[in-house]
């Protein structure tokens, strides 16, 4: 009798225990708090996601987008008590791949969603063929202008081309509408090499040639120089070689410039009254290109969300994802962030409000330009990140910069 | 007791302290030497680390950037250092005067150095901010300046900026410690010394300055320690920009570790600026004997 007691008693708190167990898994993820979706955004994506999932809960880390590699490297020696979803830059799989600090996830990814997502997501997770995440921030960098300014400088269409936008900008500030027309992120930072690719791209450039630098003379020299003049003649605001995306947003809120270049989360921020003066005053486009060259120019800026090798949670972890991913709830949070999906685009809930993005979208997402696919790309950024901003200090004329850049890329070892 | 017992009972008495430093101190940093000798990295898959020699040391000492940083960072030490211990003395010898509201003044000149590192270097970057800093807002209504300026934007005035808000937190410090040992100064002394017809500057180099000498050696050695091996400062700050203009060594340490996930390498800078560290350290250390056999 008693041992049958004891036994009940161990049976019963044995299977107490499992589902304490079971209602105890809770995931680390790490997200950033810059630019795309919010921090709200995200927990009330985790909310509905913690609601449809009893027994799963969500720890949410944000951090600024600049300590994002280094917290997802530093984390991966952390064992089980590392992250177990992790937001990544496009720039990084080839790094994160070839070093296993992600999950391959190409056998969880269904079939069928290849061609309903676009290839540009796609390029985001991929590495050597094999899939280390869910594209989730298809997003690139675009031109905003302030229509009021444009229209009282008797400007009736906004730029096509990269050389109209300083054309327009000088007679803006002739005119002493502004005295500064254009603001940009060229802080010391990737956000300086996202708006560099830009204008590489537009102007025709490319970074790499087999495996060589290629950036010393045509496209990437013109985009250097291109920014280097707009410094020169006053048309940038020379506070940009300090600026993150976030002073930009502040600087065209406040009406202090007429052109700037953001990402897809300021469209919705720059038209909202709570947060900005010009609500109501301001287009936005697909970045112009270059006469002869190119129609339009786009980086690509998207992100992905992945599972480190770490995790012990990696199923778990994986249904986060996918809600986090999933088009309706892409489509529900589409004002600061646009689907990765083909057929959102056409749904009034993400285009309502919306259209010049979503049209300006369209013709970006087919342009995007990618930045080096280098294992090494880290160092081959903060390389050009130094030789670029000296050269937009005026330290160095653009030949110089790009010749030291490409000399110290070549001694990676 | 014999002699042999005793000594026998120090090693037991001094035994956990030394184990507990052994764990926390010597043995990482026997660790970091043996890894900079390796090609090791950060990785999550299996690896083969191979004893590579001096292979690192050499990459790190022919790195042109890493070079310039390591001047960068002497400027930083010996100037910030230097003001901290200028400006402290000159706080101490304030304080040491009596005047009413001397206790409030001693309370309050602590505070910049209880402010933590990251919320002291936050603070700076607001008050240096090209568009809306206090800096800015304060120099133009005095009419310093006719515009707002980019305190930061500048690679060189960046450097002395920063090190503007590293001695505004670390001067308390040293200023304690110096008003500390000046109270320490027979009163009867320096009056006797004004009798004698010895004026302020007299009285300071002759009696207060060999009289502090030793405790501010002492506070001086911490404070270049510190300030040699900077890195949260400007890590919130500058992020070593512009222009790398202010990445100091500790940066290139962090930089090879983290961003670029070379771990043997980055171990031979750490061990490279560890090494510049204790050359400092003994430099003092030569000082306060020569002043404690003077003395």
């Amino acid at each position: 009798m008693k041992l049958k007691t004891l036994m009940a008693v161990t049976a019963s708190a044995a299977a107490l225990m499992t589902s304490a167990a079971m209602a105890d898994t809770t995931l680390n993820a790490l997200f950033m708090s810059q630019a795309a979706y919010s921090e709200d955004n995200i927990k009330s994506m985790t909310a509905s996601f913690e609601a449809a999932n009893p027994g799963t809960k969500v720890d949410l880390e944000f951090v600024p987008y600049e300590a994002l590699h280094d917290k997802i490297i530093a984390a991966s020696g952390a064992g089980d008590d590392g992250y177990d979803v992790v937001l990544f830059d496009v720039i990084w799989p080839a790094e994160f791949a070839e070093r296993g600090f992600l999950t391959d996830v190409s056998d969880r990814v269904a079939a069928d969603l290849t061609s309903k997502i676009f290839d540009g997501a796609w390029t985001t997770v991929e590495y050597d063929g094999k899939r280390y995440g869910m594209p989730w921030i298809l997003d690139t960098k675009y031109l905003y202008y302030n229509t009021e300014i444009l229209a009282n400088a008797g400007i009736e269409t906004p730029p096509e081309t990269w050389d109209e936008v300083l054309e327009q900008a000088k007679v803006i500030k002739d005119k002493g509408l502004v005295e500064y027309p254009l603001v940009w992120s060229w802080s010391q930072s990737e956000a300086m090499i996202c708006d560099f690719t830009t204008l590489t791209a537009a102007h025709g450039g490319s970074f790499f040639d087999n495996g060589k630098p290629a950036f010393e003379t045509g496209g990437a020299k013109a985009a250097l120089d291109y920014m280097k003049t707009s410094l020169g003649d006053g048309l940038t605001n020379p506070s940009s070689l300090e600026y993150f995306e976030e002073d930009v947003r502040r600087v065209f809120s406040a009406g202090d410039a007429a052109f700037a270049m953001n990402w897809t989360y300021m469209n919705s921020l720059v038209n909202d009254p709570n947060e900005s003066q010009v609500a109501g005053k301001v287009g936005v486009m697909s970045a112009p290109g270059v006469d002869g060259v190119s129609e339009a120019s786009a980086v690509n800026g998207s992100m992905g969300l992945g599972i480190p090798s770490n995790s012990p949670h990696a199923d778990q972890a994986w249904a986060f994802i996918n809600h986090l991913t999933n088009q309706s709830t892409q489509e529900e949070f589409a004002n600061l962030s646009l689907p990765i999906w083909k057929a959102s685009y056409s749904q009034s809930a993400v285009t309502d409000g919306q259209e010049d993005l979503v049209a300006a979208a369209d013709k970006s997402i087919a342009v995007m330009y990618p930045r080096p696919l280098v294992a090494s790309y880290t160092e081959v950024s903060s390389i050009l990140q130094k030789h670029l901003h000296g050269s937009l200090l005026d330290q160095t004329t653009s030949e110089e910069a790009l010749a030291n850049a490409a000399k110290r890329v070549a001694r990676i070892r | 007791m014999s002699a042999i017992s005793r000594s026998r009972e120090k090693w037991v008495l001094l035994f956990p302290a030394i184990l507990v430093l052994s764990l926390i101190t010597v043995l990482p940093f026997l660790q970091t030497v043996w890894t900079s000798f390796t090609d090791a990295e950060i990785t999550a898959r299996e690896q083969q680390v191979n004893w590579i020699g001096l292979e690192n040391y050499i990459w790190a000492l022919t790195d042109p950037d890493f070079l310039e940083a390591l001047g960068r960072t002497m400027y930083f030490t010996a100037v910030s250092v230097g003001l901290e211990g200028v400006l402290g003395i000159a706080v101490a010898l304030l304080l040491n005067q009596k005047f009413r509201g001397r206790w409030f003044l001693r309370v309050i000149i602590i505070l910049p150095w209880a402010v933590p590192t990251i919320v002291n270097a936050v603070a700076w970057r607001l008050i240096y901010h090209p568009d809306y800093g206090a800096l800015n807002s304060l120099l133009l209504q005095l009419g310093f300046i006719d515009s707002y300026t980019s305190w930061l934007g500048d690679p060189d005035r960046a450097l002395n900026m920063v090190i503007l808000a590293d001695v505004w937190k670390n001067f308390p410090l040293v200023a304690y410690i110096a008003l500390a040992a000046m109270q320490t100064i027979p009163g009867d002394l320096l009056k006797a010394a004004a009798i004698e017809g010895a004026g302020a500057w007299k009285r300071f180099r002759s009696i207060t300055l060999p009289w502090i000498i030793g405790p501010m050696l002492v506070v001086l050695i911490l404070r270049t320690i510190e300030a040699f091996r900077v890195f949260d400062i400007i890590y919130v700050m500058t992020r070593g920009g512009p222009s790398d203009g202010t990445k100091t060594a500790s940066f290139y340490v962090y930089q090879e570790y983290f961003s670029y996930l070379r771990s043997g390498s980055g171990a031979s800078y750490a061990v490279v600026v560890a090494g510049i560290s204790a050359v400092l350290i003994l430099a003092y250390y030569a000082g306060i004997r020569r002043d404690q056999r003077g003395a």
